[in-house]
């Protein structure tokens, strides 16, 4: 087949009624099921190689993930710190940026609600959460936006500083929670001094679930409405699309880059408020928890569309959800969610070349041919 | 076509729909009248040499014994995935009685799922329940500091160059009373020796590990130990440097025959089948339980071939003075090793001594720091 999408016209002809505007759509949904769906039928030769029934681990992944309300409750309870981490890589990638060191955020964001909420344990939660949030988020958005900044001043390759940042930031915290701000209590797991209790954000009424996720829910449609919706997001995709063409355009990319480096990292350090307030009660080693590079997969998947990130996140927590039951039912070890990640990240990352190849997603190649 | 069209804003729409459609339940619940369930959750790999083989050891003799399942999650984090995997168990499997091995599991996760099912025991490996806690939870642990004093004996007479080594997780109290324990051990049999400590900051991270192991070989130090969830790294690159090496948690005898002088292993496969069996038999486990050598809560590794007969026959005394009861490791005329005094010399702080629990220390002839 050979490429026509270079000959497309530049001005789009009208669309061709409501089919053509399906067709349109249909692409972004249509390919990145069937790559999941090849993903899956390439694990589940894996699986049949090892001997186990495809079936069976699918059938078990429904019922562990998806099939009761406790299994819902236990897939919605994980989703919330990967709605926020694949934020983090979401907003850098609308420019063209790889920021993969959202980990490195979420341990800062925890360490400082935890620290903060220590300051403010006299106070009533009303004014306490807003500003154990906000030093969640300056935190975090600093840490991140500072990848932006070596960027695009110092021409620093963002991928490789954030990841390398993430571990710098998992040692400060330990060092941290093992030192200035440990609690002497807190003898052979260091911790910082426990939240008091009305400090601690509960669950959202008649679920099991944090608040977080709807914090990570509403976060995800903002950023949506940022990026579409906004002449912010419409410049930050220009310089995505073409840095020295929105440069040319007198767009301001230093900002737009240091930005949404840094706001993505300030929604990461909210999943580690969320961490702390919610789920440990206090800031601890516990918060280098892997969220930040499962958030990585989700973007990815997600093709980096924040609203898409919903059910992706809801998805890939599902597969986490499901692996207990799969380890104690089919006797697999833990790492074969992972195998199956793999598969599917590999198969929606060869799926990117196939855009813009398929006629009939094109309506205005129709006639032509 | 203008960019905003870009928006992929149905992007797995069908997904979308695939979920929502599928709230309906389709297991059954557990049958009442079922064998009890037992369900074993491990912070890491089942088989690492270490920590959670020596639980994973535990669950398979609990395994063998009749009218117990048994069901086992590894690699779970300590975050809500535990709080998960334990509702997992209850809800799916009908676990009654669970083990949530990792330290960091009790508080807030155990602590947090106990009250909710209130006819689930929770049995949590680390001494950590108090009065006031759920009374369906139950601490269990063991002196295994005995064990890193036996270790320290065994190295004492294999080293020659009166220099061990010990590649420690981080400065908490359990940790530094094994390295204060393997150096003492080792000063009964040479008062010269010392034993240098590099803290790796992390329960599991094999490239520090294998980092600290070598530092310490280059040191000179010919005997090495460890306290880290999985030994195998430490075991491995110490006999690959010539050095001896003492175990830890489980044996690992397998990964360097030649050069494994003992090691200080759980005996959880005694105490689970112990509480299993208190469980069947209607009754009720006490809420704490620990035990040393001689309650067979931990055990010693067989002595390997490079042991000594003088080695052995120290080993073996000091051993039948700890089954005996009371023994003390760290007694005075006891100074810290900036030189402070700890204790006088009519102290002695026994294996079961409670001040051992906040210990925040390094003896005199530990080379090293806390922070």
């Amino acid at each position: 087949m050979t490429d026509r999408s270079v000959t497309a016209p530049l001005v789009v002809p009208a669309h061709r009624g409501l089919l053509g505007r399906f067709a349109r759509r249909a692409e972004a949904v249509v390919l990145p099921l069937a790559a999941l769906l090849v993903g899956i039928a390439v694990f589940s030769i894996f699986l049949l190689l090892q001997g186990k029934s495809p079936i069976q681990f699918f059938a078990l992944t429904y019922q562990g993930a998806f099939g009761s309300a406790f299994s819902w409750q236990n897939t919605l309870s994980r989703t919330a710190p990967l709605l926020f981490a694949a934020l983090c890589v979401a907003l850098p990638a609308r420019l063209g940026l790889v920021v993969i060191g959202g980990e490195g955020a979420i341990v800062l964001g925890g360490v400082a609600a935890g620290a903060s909420g220590v300051v403010f344990s006299q106070s009533i939660g009303v004014i306490a959460f807003p500003l154990m949030a906000a030093c969640a988020m300056l935190v975090g958005g600093l840490w991140i936006g500072a990848v932006g900044a070596l960027r695009y001043y110092r021409g620093v390759n963002e991928t490789i500083a954030s990841l390398l940042m993430a571990y710098i930031a998992i040692a400060l915290m330990n060092h941290l929670v093992e030192g200035p701000l440990r609690d002497p209590e807190s003898l052979n797991k260091p911790s910082t001094t426990p939240l008091p209790a009305q400090l601690r954000v509960g669950d959202i009424p008649g679920w099991e679930v944090h608040w977080g996720l709807a914090f990570g829910i509403l976060a995800c449609l903002l950023a949506w409405v940022l990026i579409e919706k906004t002449t912010w997001g419409f410049a930050a995709r220009i310089a995505g699309g073409n840095m020295r063409a929105a440069q040319v355009q007198g767009l301001s990319v230093g900002r737009l880059i240091i930005g949404f480096t840094a706001l993505g990292g300030a929604l990461a350090g909210l999943a580690g408020f969320f961490e702390v307030a919610a789920v440990h009660g206090s800031a601890n080693g516990s918060l280098a928890a892997g969220y930040g590079y499962t958030g990585i997969l989700v973007a990815f998947l997600a093709r980096h569309n924040p609203l898409a990130i919903i059910p992706v996140a809801i998805l890939l927590a599902g597969f986490e959800a499901s692996s207990g039951l799969i380890q104690r039912r089919m006797n697999l070890p833990a790492a074969t969610v992972l195998v199956l990640q793999g598969f599917v990240f590999v198969s929606i990352l060869m799926s990117d070349t196939l855009y813009g190849r398929f006629k009939m997603f094109a309506p205005e190649r129709w006639r032509s041919d | 076509m203008p960019l905003t069209s870009f928006s992929r804003r149905k992007f797995l729409m069908g997904t979308a729909a695939f979920a929502g459609a599928t709230s309906l339940p389709t297991f059954a619940t557990a049958d009442a009248h079922a064998p009890l369930t037992a369900g074993f959750i491990y912070v890491g790999p089942k088989d690492d040499f270490g920590y959670n083989q020596a639980h994973a050891e535990g669950a398979a003799a609990v395994k063998a014994m009749e009218g117990v399942i048994v069901v086992e999650e590894e690699n779970v984090a300590e975050t809500t995935d535990v709080q998960n995997s334990m509702e997992s168990m209850i809800n799916f499997d009908g676990a009654k009685l669970l083990f949530p091995t990792s330290f960091g599991y009790f508080n807030p996760h155990v602590l947090e799922t106990a009250p909710k099912h209130p006819d689930v025991r929770f049995q949590h490996a680390a001494g950590l329940w108090t009065d006031g806690m759920p009374t369906n939870v139950g601490s269990y642990f063991g002196y295994i500091g005995m064990g890193q004093y036996l270790n320290g004996i065994a190295a004492g007479h294999a080293t020659t160059t009166k220099k061990i080594g010990f590649v420690a997780a981080k400065p908490i109290p359990q940790v530094l009373l094994n390295i204060n324990s393997f150096l003492l051990g080792a000063r009964q049999v040479d008062p010269e020796i010392t034993c240098q400590v590099i803290f790796t900051g992390e329960w599991s991270l094999a490239v520090k590990e294998a980092e600290a192991t070598n530092a310490l070989a280059d040191a000179g130090c010919d005997v090495i130990t460890c306290h880290v969830d999985g030994p195998k790294v430490v075991m491995e690159t110490a006999a690959g440097r010539d050095c001896f090496v003492c175990g830890y948690h489980a044996d690992q005898s397998p990964l360097a025959p030649e050069k494994y002088l003992t090691g200080a292993e759980w005996n959880w496969a005694g105490v689970y089948t112990g509480m299993v069996q208190t469980m069947l038999d209607g009754g009720t486990i006490d809420n704490f339980v620990r035990g040393g050598l001689a309650d067979g809560f931990i055990k010693l590794s067989p002595l390997g071939p490079a042991v000594s007969d003088a080695s052995r026959a120290q080993f073996e005394a000091v051993k039948a003075q700890i089954m005996a009861g009371g023994f003390a490791a760290i007694k005075g005329p006891l100074n810290d090793n900036a030189g402070n005094p700890l204790l006088t010399a009519d102290k002695t702080l026994v294996e079961t001594d409670i001040a051992l629990e906040s210990m925040d220390y390094l003896v005199e002839g530990v080379i090293g720091s806390t922070s």
